[in-house]
């Protein structure tokens, strides 16, 4: 049997004590925990408003909600769960905890403005709240107009401002992470030998920088058009709706990008560490990550192909569609071929990623059938859109950042979840989410629109087994919030490297001290090389760890 | 992350701590022209569609103090670069020097500013309910600041553009509302720019930059040098439409 690992006596939670040593903390790791604070706060207050949506839907004539109310349930249930979960989740989360462990950095470039983020994101977070209490949002989360600057009775100023003031929030990370990325990195630690968490986070923050800005003044127009009856997209004075869909899409899809692509960062972790195998084709998969990154930006219009956009851009536009799957079909196919021979173990990070790989499978192919013109006109607008959307945001974005969480949580807190809860809880939000959405994409091609508050009799047996699934799905929501939240205090102890995994950030101490590393490490290996790291114990020709060096959360 | 003099305890040598400044600017300022971009992607395609009107509009303008304004702004990028080069060779008087005339500069641009946003309330030409393209030409005693024979020629001009666009009144309060957008969006950008130009003259008062570390001033410099630039594309976007007509 191993040595029990000793947890570390000073390390970066207990360096300083009380409120203002965390308000006033510029260091990474904790900015990174008062993310996870607010940005659970608004998963669950998303996940209320699709919990009403749900119970609604049970019944055809829907009688719990009135139209107008159902119409905000939606609205809110969108916003919060787009701005100001999915977006800051894994990289305002995972990537600020990590990225300077990853490349042994002390911090990150502007840690100051790492902090400012937070705020940003708090303060936009209030607006966008105060407008859900007071009288709440009715436009959907795409802010259409002339709807959400002419005719809306529901409070969309502070909603619109409050997410104005939340896209800063995002651009100055994306831009902490580019500078980080370029300037930080420790000595040895070269470009290709980036973890592709790393280089997955370096392509979110080139869209969030690139894209953020446009919806920000795209927001602020429709902004300064319902609040100060100045006109750019008002057909009354002669202004094109039309263009604001064009500025909203252009930042939107690439944001879909900023939601998976961190995702695949985190996957990109998780296969080669439990199949103690070298990823499959790294070049590729780094190159994949910039190339989503950029060819993401050339697509939007295929929301909106049927506003009556020229039949030659429809398919210039379909085209590039479809080109963009081909980079996450390398990524899909990378991981696949790195499982080939590996040897695998079935930890609860790798049941998340298992569960990513086929969700997102189906996400991503579905994605195909809505890109192709003709398919198109018939899904448009139905519940197979949201069942696919959902099997990319929830079922690939959600389960990477919990596969992270957990993967991660030992070096985050220092000690182990309970594995066998997490497993059951990894299987039932699995079990969950698809009783919650394949159901959806039947009820899309049967031709249930989306965003109706009724719906025809026949659908009811879709609907229920959808809402069914959903309280499932809850169940499999909560049980890591709470036995992680217990396990940080009452977990057994972890180890620095309880996997053990090959990146950087294992080789600190697990919490991490508050410069990160006692002294700047050197970097002389090449990432994910099971073989060659007799600093982990793992030199011997198979990878496989000698005896006792097998995970801290025992032998199960 | 505690500090020693003027190097971050994130950073090991203080030329990182430049590198790290300057590129962190350079892609805030990439950002920026991304969120200038989507404005005047919208003006350029009103424009497109609703050359007339936006001629009009432009004639509105007043030509003498939006070139007075980029004359300031330009000469203001002048003396940005002059603090900055003050601050490169050690002369710590000049810094102090030209961040005041940099700030003053800044504001006489928000008086001309002013001037010209209190005109176009006068004149009936803020996007709204009262805004009338024609009521300097119907009321020529509620306008004694446009001279006679100025009238007279933008009436011709209202009527010419009327033959070619009956709803004249409706789009040029598109042309109105990229005015005051653009505009409004760049005087936001000159008022954070002062802000940050006082906390530079402060330090300096305090001795803070030398020629081994001067990147606050450096940074600051390059965005006061881009808000110019973004003058430079307005003025002629906004007041010279109609000296380019097809």
């Amino acid at each position: 049997m191993a040595v029990a690992p000793k947890f570390p006596e000073k390390h970066y939670l207990n360096e300083t004590y009380g409120i203002r040593s965390w308000l006033l903390t510029t260091d990474h790791k904790r900015i990174a925990l008062l993310y996870l604070v607010s940005v659970t706060f608004f998963f669950f207050v998303g996940g209320f408003f699709a919990m009403m949506i749900r119970l609604h839907l049970l019944t055809p004539d829907g009688y719990m909600l009135s139209a107008d109310t159902y119409n905000k349930m939606f609205t809110m249930h969108g916003v919060a769960m787009i701005f100001f979960f999915l977006i800051p989740s894994i990289p305002a989360i995972l990537g600020n905890f990590l990225i300077p462990l990853m490349i042994g950095a002390k911090d990150l470039a502007f840690p100051k403005i790492n902090l400012l983020s937070w705020y940003v994101y708090i303060v936009g977070g209030t607006f966008t709240l105060y407008s859900m209490i007071t009288g709440g949002l009715d436009t959907g989360w795409t802010f259409y107009t002339p709807l959400s600057t002419v005719y809306s009775n529901s409070a969309v100023a502070p909603a619109v401002i409050g997410i104005f003031i939340t896209g800063f929030s995002s651009i100055l990370t994306g831009l902490n992470f580019l500078v980080t990325v370029h300037t930080m990195r420790a000595p040895g630690m070269t470009w290709f030998r980036l973890p592709l968490f790393v280089w997955a986070h370096y392509a979110t923050s080139v869209v969030m920088i690139l894209g953020t800005p446009v919806v920000a003044i795209t927001l602020a127009l429709a902004g300064m058009e319902r609040l100060f009856g100045l006109g750019f997209f008002n057909p009354a004075m002669g202004g094109d709706p039309i263009l604001f869909q064009h500025l909203f899409w252009f930042y939107s899809h690439p944001a879909v990008y900023i939601m998976i692509l961190p995702a695949m960062g985190v996957i990109s972790e998780l296969i080669p560490t439990f199949a103690r195998k070298k990823l499959f084709g790294y070049h590729f998969v780094a190159a994949a990550s910039l190339a989503i990154a950029v060819i993401g930006f050339l697509v939007w219009t295929h929301h909106m192909f049927l506003t009556g956009q020229s039949t030659y851009a429809a398919l210039a536009f379909s085209f590039l569609t479809f080109l963009v799957a081909i980079p996450s079909a390398v990524k899909t196919f990378n991981w696949t071929a790195t499982l080939f021979g590996g040897s695998i173990s079935f930890d609860t990070p790798m049941l998340y990623a298992f569960g990513f790989l086929g969700l997102f499978l189906i996400g991503g192919l579905t994605g195909l059938f809505l890109g192709c013109l003709g398919t198109d006109i018939h899904i448009h607008d139905t519940y197979f859109v949201v069942a696919h959307f959902h099997y990319i945001m929830v079922g690939g974005a959600v389960m990477g950042y919990l596969g992270g969480l957990h993967f991660w949580w030992p070096k985050i807190t220092g000690r182990m979840y309970p594995e066998w809860l997490a497993r059951i809880a990894a299987l039932v939000l699995f079990v969950g989410f698809n009783l919650t959405f394949f159901p959806q994409f039947l009820l899309g091609y049967l031709g249930m629109p989306r965003r109706y508050h009724v719906y025809p009799p026949e659908f009811q047996v879709y609907n229920v087994m959808s809402t069914a699934g959903a309280s499932i799905l809850a169940i499999g929501y909560l049980l890591p919030m709470i036995y992680l939240t217990w396990a940080a205090f009452f977990g057994k102890v972890a180890g620095d490297n309880p996997w053990p995994a090959t990146g950087l950030e294992w080789k600190t101490s697990s919490p991490p001290p508050t410069e990160n590393f006692h002294v700047t490490p050197e970097v002389t290996w090449e990432a994910y090389d099971f073989h060659n790291r007799p600093d982990l114990g793992l030199d011997s020709p198979t990878g496989h760890p000698p005896a006792g060096a097998v995970p801290a959360h025992g032998h199960d | 992350m505690h500090r020693t003099g003027a190097l971050y305890g994130q950073f090991k040598t203080l030329e990182q701590q430049k590198d790290t400044a300057s590129l962190g600017m350079w892609i805030f300022l990439v950002t920026e022209v991304m969120f200038f971009g989507g404005i005047m992607l919208a003006y350029t395609i009103n424009r497109h569609t609703y050359f007339h009107a936006f001629a009009v509009g432009s004639n509105t303008l007043d030509l003498f103090l939006g070139g007075f304004n980029t004359v300031v702004l330009l000469a203001s990028s002048f003396t940005m670069a002059m603090a900055v080069y003050s601050a490169q060779v050690g002369k710590k008087q000049w810094i102090k020097l030209f961040l005041t005339l940099t700030i003053i500069l800044g504001f006489v641009f928000f008086g001309v500013k002013y001037v010209e946003y209190a005109q176009k309330f006068h004149h009936h030409l803020v996007p709204g309910k009262s805004f009338d393209i024609s009521y300097c030409v119907n009321n020529p005693s509620a306008c004694p600041d446009i001279k006679p024979e100025h009238l007279e020629k933008e009436r011709e001009e209202i009527e010419r553009a009327m033959q070619a666009d009956p709803d004249l009144n409706a789009h040029a309060q598109l042309y109105y509302s990229a005015y005051f957008g653009m505009t409004g969006l760049h005087a936001l950008h000159m008022v954070i720019g002062a802000g940050l130009l006082f906390w530079l003259l402060k330090n300096s008062f305090a001795g803070a930059y030398t020629p081994e570390w001067n990147t606050p001033v450096d940074i600051v410099g390059l965005y006061w040098h881009f808000v110019d630039i973004v003058w430079i594309y307005l003025f002629p976007l906004l007041y010279l439409i109609d000296r380019h007509k097809p």
